[in-house]
């Protein structure tokens, strides 16, 4: 191939003209209004180069916003595509592309973003912490994170999208079959994007084990900080085998390696295995922060203590540990035989217990509870009904011998939307509406938001319950079109109608934050939701330290014990603050790592030493740097005290 | 900077005992990255397509000076870090040299045997096995040259700013990465290497 040709899209089209165009605008019409309000010092200082947790949950919480559109763009399109039978819409080589981006865009870039996101806020607040433990590594995280998914996003304009599926199966994901750069892409970055997850995940560890306030013991933490150590704990010991795997497949394609090819000893097994290694602890690195969350709402909003906290972290660790040993039920079908089917039949059916657990006690709260319905209550409520459906369907799925009828059909999509958007979607919505007053001060609109429930609740329900009986009768998933006489047709047509209604849906969630930041009250004072948690114990907007004075904690819901039985939080003498300085320089390391992925995935190996070289002087910097913070002399921690309510 | 004066150098301050547990965290990772790469390796172990097996190409005279100079290496820079204890900065910097030559000659034998299996026909794209094998030793030796640069900026901050909490922290937790090679590479001496002669 000539070297320029590598940069063309494979099937151009007017979409993609579109959005080309599109790109740019948006780029042009950032640089122009950033440059034209002056803000460039501004978004420096105060955001590029910032290592405070909250700021950096922020601008998680702004990339997985942006990368749930980016994702639901891909699904309204699969949608319109397959809603009429025989459509032209889009060409298969087009509908291969959206529907691997969608998938890796919404887990890797929008549903772990939103995860980070609402970790990196609350768990230092909610544990009573100055910051993490590694505010530096957090902010590199975060931007191996971004740009990341920046080179993802660009694959559709410069070179073309993978196209063989978010778990990219080899031999189609070898170079024979998928010739494009599509498929580099996805090794590269979600290499790099992994790189910063990893480094999240031992952040968190060290900080949820160390820097807890004093009196708040392993048993006396919240749950939602409960289930991200948890969570964690399963992203370092998972992540490890991604970045292996995504390496061999790398060297496969770019260096001619052996591992997953079809001659030569390849094993295209091996990548199957590895990926389902990683890619089933993750499913659950994203469903228990969701369990954290709904566990902190559900008490809040039903006036009650959480029903059966030991049995919930028991169940928290035995899913993380089951999470290990069920990968296999991800190919049933691929030929392992019926001893190894079995066995991990039994470890998938087994996961329904810990799950089922916890749904109880959640019940069992809300049992005799004074019901609040708010708007993070009500994603709450609705989450647990259909939830339980697309769990259910799962442990059909789980069965190895039914396995074979639902394997790759629609009913398998059915099952997994059904788990993954009231899992971790509605929690993460839930979460959002329920912290947003801490993070920015005011109230999402109640009256907006229940709207967008009901609308994406309902949505849910329409665009995928009619895909079990599409399933059942045949309708392979990734297929882009099929003929009429299938009698497939009304089924992704209600499918489709469903798409647009979650759309809509999330469109009033945009609308929401635009009324609510114009209209809202900002007087609700630091605890509106009369919540239970430490978050809710400090000033909002919460000062650079989080908290002036150390809280001393005595039971699992320590500010609920305050309120209610008078248990002093805070005492003692205010004094200086530790902080840690803000810095360039993981940006920049970030934005080299980008230029470095961008270079192999063209094969462009001088562009790719000079940035290997760059990312090695920025560790050697860091190497050599002595930076040890600054301090908030003792004056201006009470100045800011005081402006903010008084002393806490 | 609170520094507490009865725990040893390397564990004084707040931050310091931050960083060698979340240091621990980190070799949690990547006895992950490793176990991955021992579990494809013994997997493909036999996949040599119309390659040369293991018994083949591997020589065990090369693997005996790489076994004997990283564990050397391993015991010299436990020396370093008792040193460290001692508050002696000219044996610190001694052993810690040591240690580096050790894994610069580890390094160098390395690279020789990488030559001569690419000359004897086992290239990285030869075979499922071949890929494996040198993605496996070249995974443990990138590490290995990484520990080097690592180590040299650490020896240079010692000498410039003496044994401080921080440089001594910076020591300690590169001692840990280093007997953690060295505890890979006993795996690889013993799973790849005895076990593809045998």
């Amino acid at each position: 191939m000539d070297f320029f040709d590598r940069f063309a899209i494979p099937h151009p089209s007017p979409v993609i003209y579109a959005s080309m165009v599109a790109i740019t605008l948006t780029l042009v019409a950032i640089v122009a209004g950033v440059t034209y309000t002056k803000k460039w010092g501004y978004l420096w200082r105060e955001w590029l180069t910032t290592v405070d947790h909250k700021r950096i949950g922020m601008m998680y919480l702004i990339s997985a916003l942006l990368m749930l559109f980016r994702g639901g763009a891909d699904a309204i399109m699969m949608r319109a595509q397959t809603a009429l039978p025989e459509n032209t819409l889009l060409d298969s080589q087009h509908y291969n592309e959206i529907f691997t981006t969608h998938g890796v865009v919404m887990i890797i870039f929008m549903a772990m973003a939103f995860i980070m996101a609402l970790m990196n806020f609350v768990v230092p607040l909610q544990i009573g912490a100055r910051d993490v433990a590694f505010p530096r590594l957090n902010a590199l995280s975060f931007w191996l994170y971004f740009w990341g998914a920046m080179l993802f996003n660009i694959s559709f304009v410069i070179g073309g999208s993978p196209d063989a599926g978010w778990t990219s199966y080899f031999p189609l994901a070898g170079n024979e079959f998928s010739q494009s750069v599509g498929t580099n892409y996805y090794m590269i970055a979600i290499q790099i994007a992994g790189l910063g997850t990893l480094i999240t995940g031992i952040n968190f560890i060290v900080t949820i084990l160390k820097m807890r306030a004093p009196g708040m013991t392993l048993m006396k933490m919240p749950m939602f900080t409960w289930s991200a150590l948890i969570t964690n704990l399963i992203i370092v010991f998972a992540f490890p085998v991604l970045t292996v795997a995504l390496a061999m497949g790398t060297i496969d394609r770019l260096f001619g390696g052996n591992f997953f090819t079809t001659t030569d000893g390849g094993m295209d097994m091996l990548w199957a295995n590895l990926f389902w290694v990683w890619g089933h602890p993750e499913v659950y690195i994203l469903i228990l922060p969701a369990f954290g969350i709904y566990s902190e709402i559900i008490p809040t909003f039903a006036r009650r203590n959480l029903y059966g906290y030991k049995s919930m972290v028991a169940s928290i660790v035995l899913i993380s540990v089951l999470s290990f040993v069920v990968w296999v039920h991800h190919f049933f079908t691929m030929g392992q035989g019926a001893m190894v089917n079995s066995i991990f039949s039994i470890t998938t059916m087994a996961i329904a217990i810990p799950t089922g657990i916890k749904i109880f006690n959640w019940l069992f709260t809300l049992w005799k509870g004074k019901i609040t319905i708010t708007v993070p209550m009500l994603y709450s409520l609705g989450f647990i009904p259909i939830f339980t459906i697309g769990g259910v369907t799962g442990v059909m799925l789980g069965m190895s011998a039914a396995d074979y009828q639902y394997h790759n059909t629609m009913f398998l999509v059915a099952h997994f939307h059904l788990v993954i958007i009231p899992g971790v979607v509605f929690a993460m919505l839930a979460g959002l509406t329920y912290w947003w007053p801490k993070m920015f001060g005011f109230m999402l609109n109640e009256r907006i938001g229940k709207l967008s429930f009901w609308l994406i609740s309902i949505g849910t329900c329409v665009a995928f319950f009619p895909m079990f009986i599409s399933g059942l009768d045949g309708q392979a998933r990734r297929m882009y079109t099929y003929s009429e006489a299938t009698g497939f047709g009304i089924w992704n047509m209600l499918s489709f109608v469903g798409a647009i209604m979650l759309a809509a849906g999330f469109v009033t969630i945009v609308y929401n934050i635009y009324y609510s930041t114009r209209y809202a009250s900002r007087d609700i004072g630091s605890d509106p939701w009369d919540a239970r948690s430490l978050e809710w114990a400090t000033h909002t907007p919460v000062p650079d330290y989080n908290f002036a004075i150390t809280p001393q904690v005595n039971s699992s819901e320590a500010f609920w014990d305050s309120k209610k039985n008078g248990h002093k939080l805070f005492s003692g003498e205010y004094k200086e603050i530790h902080m840690p300085n803000n810095s360039g320089v993981p940006f920049i390391m970030s934005a080299i790592f980008f230029v470095l992925g961008f270079s192999l995935v063209f094969s462009i190996w001088v562009l790719a030493v000079i940035a290997l070289l760059g990312i090695f002087a920025c560790l050697a910097h860091r190497s050599f740097e002595q930076d040890h913070g600054y301090h908030i002399p003792v004056e201006e921690v009470k100045e800011t005290e005081e402006k903010l309510g008084g002393a806490r | 900077m609170k520094v507490d004066q009865t725990k040893p150098l390397e564990y004084s301050t707040e931050q310091n005992n931050l960083n060698i547990l979340g240091f621990w965290m980190f070799l949690g990772a990547e006895i992950m990255l490793f176990a991955t790469l021992f579990a494809s390796y013994f997997t493909l172990e036999g996949w040599t397509g119309s390659g040369p097996s293991g018994s083949e190409i591997f020589e065990i005279t090369p693997v005996i000076f790489e076994t004997f100079i990283l564990l050397t290496s391993s015991f010299t820079i436990g020396l370093g870090v008792h040193a460290m204890r001692l508050m002696n900065k000219k044996a610190t910097i001694t052993f810690f040299s040591i240690t580096l030559l050790l894994g610069l000659a580890f390094v160098g034998f390395e690279v020789v045997e990488f030559f001569t299996y690419i000359e004897e026909g086992a290239a990285l794209q030869t075979s499922a096995f071949t890929s494996i094998l040198l993605s496996t030793l070249g995974t443990h030796g990138a590490h290995v040259t990484f520990g080097l640069f690592w180590g040299l900026f650490i020896l240079i901050q010692i000498k410039k700013r003496g044994l401080t909490p921080e440089t001594a922290n910076k020591s300690f937790i590169f001692s840990l990465y280093w007997h953690f090679l060295d505890v890979v590479w006993i795996f690889i001496f013993s799973f790849v290497y005895l076990k593809g002669m045998m």
